[in-house]
């Protein structure tokens, strides 16, 4: 628990966390009320087997998205925290 | 109904037994034990403790029959319930298991070095917690009675002993094992009749993708074919609402933020041995609801077509009529008889038909000729297997999946409940000398007492028949305010105790009055503020509540340095110290 002697540029590093959690969270943004919600009628137009590709956005296609945006994070957590020697 | 009845005897006494063994096994022996199950579950099984926690009687049974009769419309759970865990993930989870310490009411109250702020946290935790604890004891009720034929009120006794036994005797560490088992008999119980009734009407096996094919034979899309058939009746297309964009959003946004919110969701990330461990952990655990939540579209519509399709202009047979004769006589003259499970659900009133225009054929349609006159759409998932003629043994572990949904959700809550009691009120409010034996004395008091409790409220909410409205409380004012408090505490420093104080009043008051207002007081939706129905309003007051917050703070003196230090440490894992005021009481782990 006294790792923070050694000197690591938690500055540096928070800035790299907060920069990677908001575009993250413009993903899940974009495919959950984007997709799903405020474009589905354009989406609509398109189908995806014979399922309106805006409603399956909403009931299917948003929560594949949202598994894979959590282990990609867990992801780039562990390589930004080798970066800046942090121990997780 | 006797292989029927012989099935579910044999799933529930199998599947009961196997927790009440796991819970023998995992028995709490201190409070680090009962509360957080030692910090050192392994994030995979966390994560499948987590979805068993999260996925209730709600999720199991309700949900798609919701969205079968809501078409699009009931996307806002789809989203809503899972899209709230990356919420968790990114901003919440690893941040609070940093910080170290038990319990949602620990963080609020230390980060903001304040007893009010606690006992405010406190109380949305309690009300927030019961709100749903009810829920779940009146589904194991109804779970009970509607297939072992016992009373209600002994169904939600037997349920309470049950529950009683591993979360009283081995707190989370129990709680946490259990789940598992419960997570894997929910979601082979869901899974299973879903793959039948994919293969039947689709020929795809993966019901998921069953969703997106056609009907087998044919060569028009399942969505396609269910849109023509109720748009023929009537309906509305299932691909389409008659809700507002703005309402599906905010409701949405409810559900997300409310979710990310919810203390008996957040204390599960707590049992991991790390910050980094319970990012993994968000993660499996939406994988393992994921499963769960992608094939429950697919069972709505392939419920839905097989519902107009068996139901709709078959012949009635009389309840005092012989079923078996009447109906091999209406086959014999080519016709189509009423299902036997039709009747079966009859009976218990939860289906009703009205021959309005007197031909002994039913019609279901939309509008006013409809003679389907009652149809409690939570019969879909339950009915579902005999709709689609599956065998009994699937039929029977059914009821077990619902009985796993619902005492899995309760047990995680009564721990919420037991540790706001013994931890957040009296270990660290009212009597601070406590001894760590007389703290699990007490919180092993507290869940007894809050079994009971809820064991109560179950059986009385059964007549006021409100659960499903007082649902929309937990939502809202975990979303408007636990949420915003925890996420300016994490992501900034300025933040000061009169800020959070002010901002969870404001989210706390505000939902309250409106969810209370719009749905006991005044019930005429046209008077709803921006068309924003109560379910919805959380989402609205969230950014009320953050924005009061942020004021307040910046009008008033910034946070003590220990408390900013606290900050810089939670966001860097492995560098957690103690910091004076906010671990003076009790130091992280």
């Amino acid at each position: 628990m006294t790792h923070n002697i050694k000197e690591i540029d938690a500055k540096g590093y928070w800035r790299d966390v907060v920069r990677l959690t908001l575009s993250l969270l413009a993903i899940w943004f974009i495919v959950s009320y984007g997709a799903g919600i405020l474009l589905r009628s354009v989406l609509d137009q398109v189908s995806i087997g014979g399922a309106p590709l805006g409603f399956w956005f909403a009931q299917n296609g948003s929560i594949y998205v949202f598994v894979g945006l959590i282990f990609y994070y867990c992801r780039a957590m562990n390589r930004l925290e080798k970066k800046y020697g942090v121990e997780a | 109904m006797g292989g029927e009845e012989f099935w579910t005897y044999f799933w529930v006494i199998l599947t009961f037994g196997t927790y009440i063994g796991i819970a023998l096994w995992a028995r709490a022996g201190s409070t680090d034990d009962f509360y957080v199950a030692g910090h050192d579950v392994h994030p995979t099984v966390n994560g499948m403790a987590t979805a068993a926690d999260w996925m209730s009687a709600a999720s199991f049974l309700s949900m798609a029959g919701l969205i079968a009769f809501m078409g699009y419309g009931g996307s806002v759970y789809l989203m809503g319930w899972t899209g709230g865990y990356v919420l968790l993930a990114l901003l919440l989870a690893p941040f609070l298991r940093e910080f170290g310490k038990f319990t949602v009411p620990d963080f609020v109250g230390d980060r903001y070095y304040s007893t009010t702020a606690r006992l405010i946290a406190v109380v949305c935790a309690l009300f927030v917690s019961f709100t749903y604890i009810a829920g779940q004891m009146k589904g194991v009720g109804v779970a009970f009675s509607g297939f072992l034929g016992v009373e209600f009120n002994t169904g939600i006794m037997v349920g309470m002993a049950i529950v009683f036994v591993y979360a009283v005797l081995g707190g989370m560490k129990g709680v946490t094992y259990t789940q598992v088992a419960q997570y894997v008999v929910l979601i082979f119980a869901y899974t299973v009749p879903a793959i039948f009734i994919s293969l039947i009407v689709t020929g795809n096996p993966v019901p998921q993708l069953g969703f997106i094919s056609n009907v087998k034979g044919e060569d028009i899309s399942m969505l396609e074919k269910l849109n023509t058939v109720v748009t023929d009746l009537g309906f509305l297309e299932y691909t389409q609402t008659d809700k507002s964009m703005f309402d599906v959003f905010a409701i949405t946004g409810a559900l997300m933020f409310g979710t990310a919110g919810l203390p008996h969701v957040i204390i599960r990330f707590f049992t991991v041995s790390s910050a980094g461990a319970a990012r993994v952990s968000a993660g499996w655990a939406l994988v393992f609801i994921a499963l769960l939540y992608t094939t429950a579209p697919a069972v709505a519509s392939l419920a839905r077509l097989n519902f107009i399709d068996t139901v709709n202009e078959s012949t009635y047979i009389a309840s005092d009529a012989d079923y078996d004769t009447e109906a091999a006589a209406i086959v014999a003259e080519g016709g189509k008889p009423i299902p036997k499970w039709f009747k079966d659900w009859e009976k218990i009133g939860l289906l009703e038909v009205t021959d309005k225009n007197g031909d002994g054929v039913v019609q279901y349609r939309a509008g006013a000729d409809n003679e389907v006159t009652k149809l409690d759409r939570d019969i879909i998932v339950t009915a579902n297997p005999s709709i689609a003629g599956l065998p009994a043994w699937v039929i029977g572990l059914v009821v077990a999946g619902g009985l796993a949904a619902a005492l899995s959700t309760a047990a995680g809550l009564l721990m919420v409940i037991s540790s706001s009691v013994s931890h957040d009120l009296c270990r660290r409010t009212f009597f601070k000398g406590m001894t760590d034996q007389q703290e699990l004395l007490t919180a092993r008091g507290a869940a007894a007492g809050a079994v009971i409790l809820a064991g109560i409220m179950g059986m009385n909410t059964a007549k006021l028949g409100f659960v499903a409205q007082v649902v929309a409380f937990a939502f809202g004012l975990a979303a408007a305010s636990l949420f915003p408090v925890i996420v300016l505490g994490i992501f900034w420093k300025r933040m000061n105790r009169e800020g959070a104080i002010a901002s969870m009043l404001t989210g706390l008051i505000t939902t309250f009055w409106y969810i209370y207002h719009f749905k006991f007081v005044d019930t005429d939706s046209s008077h709803w503020w921006l068309g924003v129905s109560p379910e919805g309003i959380g989402f609205v007051f969230m950014f009320l509540s953050l924005a009061v917050g942020v004021v307040v703070a910046l009008v008033t003196a910034p946070p003590p340095q220990d408390i900013q230090d606290l900050v810089e440490d939670i966001r860097v894992p492995g560098t957690r110290t103690p910091h004076g005021i906010a671990d003076a009481e009790m130091l992280p782990e």
